[in-house]
């Protein structure tokens, strides 16, 4: 399967850097990240809120208003750096080659439009195809996502449905031009459990059907857990740890990861206390040098307030002094 | 068929809610039957009073039914000091008046529209421009901008639609702004970014629709101020030439009988004036009651 997996590669970012200028200075809320995805494949990107998961997103789909701005690397999607097209070429890629599903499906769709209008207006954008065709295409699109009497659907308006329809209907606009990339910032944060979890299978396997990419990005491990091939742990605007889901769950090596894992319920024995990170995520704009974690880390020491570099033992990349789960402990400097 | 019955489209949605309110729809029966009077003056009104050659100064100032001395036809309403019958001068004079309240709304908010929601989703020095101008424009009275263009310009319909239009576009244009600038923020308009949807697409058919309610309602109680605003011109002499009296040119006209008994010059076009914009302001604050955001249950 991996044989070819250069020519696999859907998208690559490359130590991208996202600021905000503002008065108190600027904010470095997207750090030198580098990830890629390939074709087929969900990546997790998981952090707290303020850890510059979803500015990663908006960074991607060049979706950043002033005062923010872009402030280097490159985002390259087949190849093609997003960062050098005009506004009107970014516009054809959106939507188009990259889609991106929000987080509150009661939000993303007008209110005032009829659920075909939006459909069809989403795939007339980009592709040359008749209004008969379009709708044809939008139904298709939503029978896939499973929604029931989707011809009936498409005459209603966004009130008449459920959270979980109306993200079911932001995934099928999603999906409507066959983008190579969606990316998924928090979709199921707002639904109940039980669709969550029929959400989540769901574009798995359209992913995985279609050789679509994925990236999803939450706050939530379980999740991640058990749908994603590859897992980004963000902290501060960084990666601080990256790999394959399994391993980086069974063995992670940076304590912020092994926090993380430990204050997840599930993991936690009934009656006891559930585990905590100590403190809570430091503003970006008062990060301490070096380490961003190392404030709130255990195994902190002097030699965190210089960063640490990059640390990977196959796909298996993290940034840290002192990782955990080590035979032996690395030293450096 | 059965199950689309019930899909209710935001047309009906709003019908049914207006409905809900009795003096509302009083409002809406009693509008509707003036605009149509107005409309079909010509072919209702007894006496055409434009016509000079219809008119006798015979049968000025004639009480409310009296007959006329050499026409045959009874003055319902009374004439006034040229001999023209009064409800027949009424009827024009309401043609008039809605024809300017209505194309200067129309006008000024597709005015103040097109420039607010640009200022409110573009931005920048655009935005700055455009508000400066309008908060300059609001900060005089609007009755004074009036009577200087009018000065200016000189009488005539197309000159007070024009004065009017400048006096009131700003009201738009600030509210189609904040609306814009807090729909902008929502997250289908990001949505819509994030399909690679044209700008254009993204303005006209997401930003718009979404922006109109608050302009609905101001459009509807600035009719009615356009209305008394062309009426308060007129009686002062600035508005229309005397031989198309407008409902504020009559009032103006009977003004120097009121106190010698001849009331009628005055009252009735006074009381035409009042019922016209009080029908208008009654649907006004239903339209704002059903589409006050904070009212509506999703």
């Amino acid at each position: 399967m991996s044989h070819v997996h250069i020519d696999n590669t859907v998208l690559r970012v490359e130590q991208l850097q996202m600021q905000f200028a503002t008065r108190a200075g600027i904010v470095k809320a997207v750090n030198e990240v580098s990830f890629s995805v390939r074709r087929g494949e969900i990546l997790g990107i998981v952090g707290e809120s303020g850890s510059g998961k979803s500015m990663t997103a908006y960074s991607i789909m060049r979706l950043i208003d002033p005062p923010g701005r872009i402030a280097g690397g490159r985002v390259l999607l087949n190849g093609q750096n997003l960062l050098d097209l005009s506004d009107e070429q970014m516009r054809r890629v959106r939507g188009n080659r990259i889609a991106m599903i929000f987080q509150d499906p009661m939000m993303t769709l007008n209110p005032v439009l009829r659920i075909d209008t939006q459909m069809m207006e989403a795939i007339r954008a980009h592709q040359p195809v008749g209004k008969a065709q379009a709708r044809e295409m939008a139904r298709d699109a939503l029978a896939r996502v499973g929604m029931p009497a989707p011809e009936e659907k498409l005459a209603a308006y966004p009130h008449q449905f459920s959270g979980g329809m109306r993200q079911r209907v932001a995934i099928a606009i999603a999906l409507l031009n066959k983008p190579d990339l969606i990316i998924c910032d928090e979709p199921t944060t707002a639904l109940d459990v039980t669709i969550q979890g029929q959400i989540l299978h769901e574009m798995q396997t359209l992913c995985r059907e279609s050789g679509t990419a994925l990236i999803w990005i939450t706050h939530d491990l379980a999740v991640v857990a058990g749908f994603a091939d590859r897992l980004c742990v963000m902290y501060g605007g960084r990666i601080v740890e990256s790999g394959d889901v399994r391993e980086v769950l069974r063995q992670p090596h940076h304590p912020y990861t092994a926090g993380l894992i430990a204050s997840s319920p599930s993991r936690n024995e009934r009656g006891r206390p559930l585990y905590q990170i100590t403190g809570s995520m430091p503003s970006l704009l008062e990060l301490p040098s070096g380490c961003p974690f190392r404030t709130r880390c255990p195994r902190a020491t002097d030699v965190c307030a210089t960063m640490p570099d990059v640390d990977a033992q196959g796909n298996h990349v993290w940034r840290c002094f002192h990782p955990m789960n080590q035979p032996t402990e690395r030293t450096h400097g | 068929m059965e199950a689309r019955a019930h899909i209710e489209t935001p047309l009906q949605a709003f019908l049914r809610q207006f409905r809900s309110s009795k003096l509302a729809v009083l409002g809406s029966v009693l509008l509707l039957a003036m605009i149509v009077a107005a409309i079909l003056a010509p072919w209702i009104a007894p006496q055409n009073p434009y016509d000079l050659a219809r008119i006798d100064v015979l049968d000025a100032r004639l009480p409310p039914g009296a007959m006329s001395a050499e026409h045959g036809i009874r003055y319902l309403l009374g004439t006034d000091e040229q001999g023209r019958d009064m409800l027949s001068a009424i009827l024009y004079g309401m043609r008039i008046s809605v024809f300017v309240g209505v194309a200067s709304t129309v006008l000024a908010l597709a005015i103040g529209l097109a420039l607010g929601l640009l200022a409110g989703y573009v931005g920048g020095k655009i935005e700055g421009i455009i508000m400066r101008v309008a908060d300059i424009q609001l900060s005089f009275p609007s009755i004074l901008i009036a009577l200087i263009l009018l000065a200016l310009l000189g009488p005539g319909i197309g000159k007070i639609v024009l004065a009017l239009v400048a006096v009131q576009w700003a009201y738009y244009a600030r509210t189609a702004r904040s609306a814009a600038l807090v729909e902008r923020r929502k997250e289908y308009i990001e949505a819509a970014v994030g399909l690679g949807l044209p700008p254009s697409r993204i303005v006209f058919r997401h930003l718009l629709p979404n922006c109109l309610p608050p302009l609905i309602v101001v459009a509807a109680l600035q009719v009615a101020s356009a209305i008394s605003l062309e009426a308060t011109l007129s009686f002062l002499g600035l508005g229309l030439p005397v031989t198309e009296p407008s409902l504020g040119l009559l009032i103006a006209n009977g003004f120097n009988y009121l106190l010698s008994g001849k009331y009628w010059i005055s009252l009735f076009p006074g009381i035409a004036l009042l019922v016209l914009i009080v029908a208008i302001n009654l649907v006004a604050d239903q339209l704002r009651e059903v589409l006050n955001p904070r009212l509506q249950a999703l």
